[in-house]
């Protein structure tokens, strides 16, 4: 037990503020670290011994990315037959229905694909992520490694950021495909402009700048949601209960830090 | 403190005046203590005592404040990363529980050392693997998951995976803990065997007395951060210390505290209290 705090209110509130922003600043410096380690060991591994395995690598790759196809192609798919809708019910307004396509095409390569492939990768393996280490980490899985003489980093953490590097714009450039298709499939439908006039429409539209400030944004998304499950996981204490408490501490974290990223990175890229 | 052993046979370990801390709370004050080629060395002590903290910088996973450490003759504040990894292929744990990982097969959790510090073809690994596996007992296991093992197999396969590069220092945390006792016995038996015919330097760390007189070359006994006594079981049982008598006769230890220092604690008011 404390001792009961017997001092003014405000030193107190102060302090406890003061130590909240340096375990914050602490977090992001823990997560900045990672980031090195993990490319000084994919780099310089084979160099130490501690080469980073392709297997591991192409094992996440199957379960970050490939069993992530389903759930992201359906999501995709919403979002794109979403937008038709609500393109073709705002533009009606003007009687310019069939300008849809101009904002289909932006939103889905620029915003939406990136965005939701984001979220779905942080929700499904940002939290495993977190999940893994931590369980790890208090079964005293991490020491093993260590006193094994294999860094952790370059085994557990490496091939996660890897795989989420390649995995995470890849997952966004098939949102992009995805997504565009069904929302010309709803915009035939509705106004009976035919695929092919809608496919030429948004190859028109869509410059590779539109492109890759789509791919781009998912890069930064790919890392920060790599760096902020493993700073949860590895950052875990108090048993069972940590690892559920990291695990959503991960997702929450994650789902921001991209929301937050997506509309800093449009700031600056778009002006 | 009863002897640091200067005519010690050939050092495997050599623990000079190790200091460490836990936050601002300093866990280990100052231990001396040399662990001699080809022994049982074991390491007691009461919840509390430090004696988990020595192992885990026995096993160069903590910082030390200070003092030096020098294992199989290297000092390991020196060590560059690669020699560290070079030395740790040296030594061999097995944890409390196991820590075996729990996506691999048992097989596999043998044979990764090998795999991450060898080029052998994965037939020869295989090979070694269920060699060792059939040393603690679990030839045919190989293809289970951990999580289908009882308590006993998944510490005797964390031996197995200790083992498999054949190393010069194994340590074991609490091999018995949790464990009924023919199950503890058999481990104890196992430990043994590992140092017999395989001319291993073992540390372990338990609390179980009758575990720790039966295996035991030499026993090292912790309280409160500090050695209390290094001998022989033997020479334990003689020795005439009220507090090692108390330990051997299992009488808990009262602590004797200040009556206003109790009133502090129980009160909560300051000075505050820290606890040990």
């Amino acid at each position: 037990m404390t001792p009961t705090d017997t001092r003014n209110p405000i030193v107190v509130t102060t302090e406890r503020v003061g130590r909240a922003a340096v375990a914050g600043i602490e977090e992001i410096g823990m997560g900045a670290m990672m980031v090195v380690e993990s490319f000084y060991w994919l780099i310089f591994g084979r160099r130490e011994k501690q080469a980073v395995r392709l297997g591991a690598i192409a094992e996440q790759c199957m379960a970050i990315g490939i069993q992530a196809v389903p759930i992201i192609a359906l999501l995709a798919a919403t979002i794109g037959m979403m937008l038709a809708i609500q393109g073709i019910h705002t533009l009606r307004i003007f009687g310019a229905e069939s300008r849809v396509t101009v904002g289909i095409s932006f939103s889905v390569v620029r915003e939406f694909a990136p965005l939701i492939t984001g979220i779905v990768i942080a929700g499904r393996s940002g939290s495993a992520l977190a999940a893994r280490i931590g369980t790890m980490k208090i079964n005293q899985e991490v020491d093993a490694l260590y006193v094994m003489g294999i860094n952790p980093v370059r085994f557990l953490v490496v091939p996660a950021m890897v795989a989420m590097l390649i995995m995470v714009p890849a997952l966004t450039l098939f949102s992009d495909f995805v997504g565009l298709f069904f929302a010309g499939v709803y915009v035939n439908l509705d106004l009976g402009i035919s695929l092919a006039a809608y496919m030429d429409q948004t190859i028109e539209l869509l410059s590779v700048d539109d492109l890759m400030h789509g791919l781009g944004k998912s890069v930064i998304f790919s890392i920060l949601i790599a760096v902020i499950g493993v700073v949860n996981g590895a950052s875990v204490q108090g048993g069972a209960e940590g690892v559920g408490k990291a695990t959503t501490r991960a997702v929450v974290q994650s789902i921001s830090a991209i929301i937050v990223t997506d509309m800093l990175f449009a700031f600056v890229v778009t002006r | 403190m009863t002897e640091t052993a200067q005519t010690s046979p050939r050092s495997v370990i050599e623990v000079r005046d190790l200091v460490t801390h836990y936050g601002d709370r300093m866990i280990l004050k100052g231990i001396s203590m040399d662990v001699h080629a080809d022994e049982v060395m074991v390491i007691m002590g009461g919840s509390g005592s430090g004696k988990s903290t020595l192992l885990r910088h026995l096993m160069a996973l903590e910082h030390h404040t200070s003092g030096t450490m020098r294992i199989l003759g290297e000092d390991i504040d020196k060590l560059s990363g690669v020699e560290l990894v070079e030395l740790r292929q040296k030594l061999g744990v097995a944890f409390q529980g196991g820590a075996l990982f729990s996506s691999m097969t048992v097989g596999e959790n043998v044979m990764l050392p090998l795999f991450e510090h060898t080029g052998l073809d994965r037939k020869t690994m295989e090979i070694m693997a269920r060699m060792k596996l059939e040393v603690v007992s679990l030839g045919g296991f190989e293809n289970l998951m951990p999580s289908e093992l009882s308590g006993g197999m998944i510490k005797r396969a964390a031996f197995a995976r200790a083992i498999v590069m054949d190393p010069k220092i194994l340590f074991c945390d609490e091999p018995s803990a949790g464990l009924d006792p023919v199950v503890a016995s058999a481990l104890d038996d196992l430990i043994l065997l590992l140092r017999d015919a395989l001319g291993m330097t073992v540390v372990v760390v338990t609390h179980e007395l009758e575990s720790a007189f039966k295996i035991a070359d030499r026993i090292t006994i912790l309280d409160r951060g500090e050695i209390l006594f290094i001998g022989t079981p033997d020479e334990l049982r003689a020795d005439p210390s009220e507090r090692i008598q108390n330990l051997l006769n299992r009488v808990a230890e009262d602590d004797t505290m200040d009556a206003d220092a109790y009133l502090n604690r129980l009160t909560g008011e300051q000075p505050a209290y820290r606890p040990l």
